[in-house]
């Protein structure tokens, strides 16, 4: 690893049997967007706001607040204004909203966003199903997106999804993900986060695509999305962290299904990462107890049960 | 500085079935490496062999009653997805686990398949008799690492229970009997809380001396997370060879798939499961247990380590056992199936 990059590197490791791990993660929570999005239910606005208002008051530094794309497509998103501008900002938390193009990064900014994201596929396939563009057309949008903002000092974050396997396409290639990885990273965005969106990859596919990834995009720029529809999340993210990831997104309650497996569970618990991170001495700053309650609060509303094994192991009502 | 600066070793190896392993290590600087512990991380197993507790641990803590052709089924449905051990039941009295009740008929009932263990659960010499007449070819003992669950459990300390068990080693050397160590509470116990790695070590040692050729560490209520497991395991592979350990996880807090990975970083190369997830858990109402095999399956292959499963057929008897028991499969993967990847 070349000096200048280590003297940069923020993490500081601790040691656990043979591996380390870092410090400290952050967690970005999802819950509010790709949760919420994901849901059959379509949530009033007011308990989209107490949802996030109870999740700023829970320690999380990054909670992902709604998403400005036309609510022809994603209906569950059609109250992004109200959601943004009738939550409580704390001044410790950023609120991140999803912008597909201009069009949605000028309402975010409107809207009083302070911090943007673009979602962009390792799937060509994927990329025309989802957002009906090529990659390559994505990403033009996106740079139109990262200028804009780069104008208004506002940070983006980069998604690349189907990280680990398409549901159309099937295994992806690491190298295909590594090249919008890079191109993201180096358009502008701060931070990149890899998402097993169908989550069919196993720890051997998460390490080998990472081992691609972080030859052009150094580790502590990265994040992981993992999902945990077949089981894998925690042993994928588990693997993700010995290899210098620090940033883990995840969603409270583990709100939102899959798509793309009718039935089946979407992203990974917040609550259960927390229980792995803090049972490893590693510090998130989240208080998982809260964090807990916030799950039942909104599964009571969705009239749902928890995706999350903790927060069923303690007790929950649902 | 130099505590910033690391070195991962990476490489790519090819098993025999063509699929990449990967095998994760890592060393710190010469500073910190000095200071790491004795033991390293190795390559992952190229196999690693998977047993079948659903039968046995599974239904025991279903709170349905199934009858003994069900279970005759689903340990014939077990033998034909290529697992290598499926432990059948249990010689315990029916006064304390009415649903291994009918253990003799079951015994004699399934259909043993050449290659296939089918260990079953005897708790004193008693059961150890009514095993053998029943035509048991292996069975298992069950210690605890806690004072607390062992006297709760089974009615007696931890001291007194290796006594017991050392009349069954007699009984079995002397039959020829091969027999299994379980320790169970290696992560944590509902009653005492934290265990120490010694304690566990010490039981999973004396199990060993006295001729189990296995000893299964159990994360009894699903507890334990990564660093435990680790710290647990490097206290135990002191005192007994990693290639005679087996991890038992439970998956209450969602933690044992990782929980596994670890494991198989250090060198364990078995592992248990339960079919479907089979079995609740007794001390946290509604919450899970058992690990579901077909998630460990999906996780192993994934990883390109052979286990000699056949991941649909496995699928099926998962099923099968799930309906009737009228209840919704624990497996991720199963729940899943429908997806196109």
């Amino acid at each position: 690893m070349e000096l200048a990059m280590l003297l940069q590197w923020p993490r500081r490791d601790k040691h656990l049997g043979a591996h380390e791990y870092p410090e400290f993660v952050k967690i970005v929570e999802v819950g509010p967007r790709d949760g919420l999005q994901n849901e059959k239910e379509i949530v009033p606005t007011e308990v989209k706001v107490q949802l996030i208002d109870r999740l700023s008051d829970t320690g999380l530094s990054v909670i992902e607040a709604t998403s400005f794309v036309s609510s022809k497509w994603v209906p569950q998103m059609a109250d992004h204004t109200e959601v943004l501008q009738g939550i409580r900002k704390s001044p410790n938390v950023r609120y991140p909203v999803l912008t597909p193009n201009m069009h949605g990064f000028q309402n975010a900014l409107a809207a009083g966003a302070t911090e943007v994201a673009v979602f962009g596929s390792a799937s060509e396939t994927f990329s025309r199903k989802n957002i009906n563009c090529s990659i390559d057309e994505s990403m033009l949008r996106f740079e139109e997106v990262l200028n804009a903002a780069k104008d208004q000092q506002i940070p983006v974050r980069g998604y690349v999804s189907c990280a680990l396997g398409c549901p159309h396409e099937g295994p992806i290639d690491p190298s295909k993900v590594t090249e919008v990885a890079k191109r993201l990273y180096e358009m502008g965005c701060y931070e990149v986060s890899l998402g097993d969106t169908v989550g069919v990859g196993t720890p051997g596919s998460m390490a080998a695509m990472l081992r691609s990834v972080t030859r052009e995009v150094p580790c502590r720029a990265l994040a992981v999305h993992c999902h945990d529809t077949y089981g894998q999340a925690l042993a994928n993210i588990l693997t993700a962290l010995q290899m210098g990831v620090c940033v883990v997104d995840s969603a409270v309650a583990g709100l939102g299904g899959c798509p793309y497996a009718q039935g089946s569970s979407g992203n990974v618990s917040t609550e259960d990462v927390l229980y792995m991170l803090h049972g490893m001495g590693i510090q998130t700053g989240v208080d998982l107890s809260k964090m807990i309650a916030v799950g039942d609060f909104i599964c009571h509303s969705l009239n749902r049960k928890t995706n999350s094994r903790v927060a069923q192991a303690r007790g929950s009502q649902l | 500085m130099a505590a910033l600066i690391r070195t991962i070793n990476r490489s790519i190896f090819i098993s025999r079935m063509g699929h990449p392993c990967l095998a994760l290590g890592g060393s710190a600087t010469v500073a910190k490496s000095v200071s790491v512990s004795g033991s390293s991380s190795k390559r992952l197993p190229d196999r690693v062999k998977i047993v079948e507790v659903g039968p046995r641990d599974g239904l025991q803590n279903e709170k349905t009653i199934v009858p003994a052709e069900t279970k005759i089924r689903l340990i014939d449905m077990l033998s034909d997805s290529g697992l290598s051990v499926i432990e059948a039941t249990s010689f315990v009295s029916p006064k304390w686990v009415p649903q291994m009740a009918d253990q003799m008929e079951v015994m004699k009932g399934i259909r043993r398949k050449p290659g296939v263990s089918y260990p079953v659960l005897t708790p004193n010499l008693k059961g150890f008799q009514a095993a053998v007449e029943a035509g048991a070819s292996e069975v298992a003992i069950f210690g605890a690492a806690s004072e607390l669950f062992s006297k709760k459990n089974i009615n007696c300390s931890v001291e007194e229970s290796l006594q017991r068990f050392e009349q069954v080693m007699v009984a079995a050397k002397a039959a020829g009997v091969p027999v299994r160590g379980y320790v169970s509470c290696v992560l944590g116990c509902p009653y005492e809380g934290k265990v120490a790695p010694a304690k566990v070590a010490k039981v999973a040692k004396r199990l060993y001396s006295m001729g189990c050729y296995e000893i299964s560490l159990g994360d009894t209520i699903g507890v334990g997370t990564p660093g435990g497991m680790s710290e647990m395991l490097e206290a135990v592979s002191k005192v007994v060879p990693v290639g005679a350990l087996a991890v038992h996880c439970h998956d209450t807090y969602g933690q044992a798939l990782a929980n596994i990975l670890v494991a198989l970083q250090m060198g364990v190369s078995v592992v248990d499961s339960s079919v479907g997830g089979l079995g609740g858990c007794p001390y946290a109402q509604g919450a899970s247990g058992n690990v579901a095999t077909e998630d460990v399956v999906y996780m192993l292959h994934g990883l390109g380590i052979q286990t000699g499963v056949d991941l649909p057929k496995l699928m099926d008897a998962g099923a099968f056992i799930c309906h009737s028991l009228n209840r919704r499969t624990s497996s991720k993967v199963s729940q899943a199936t429908h997806c196109k990847l």
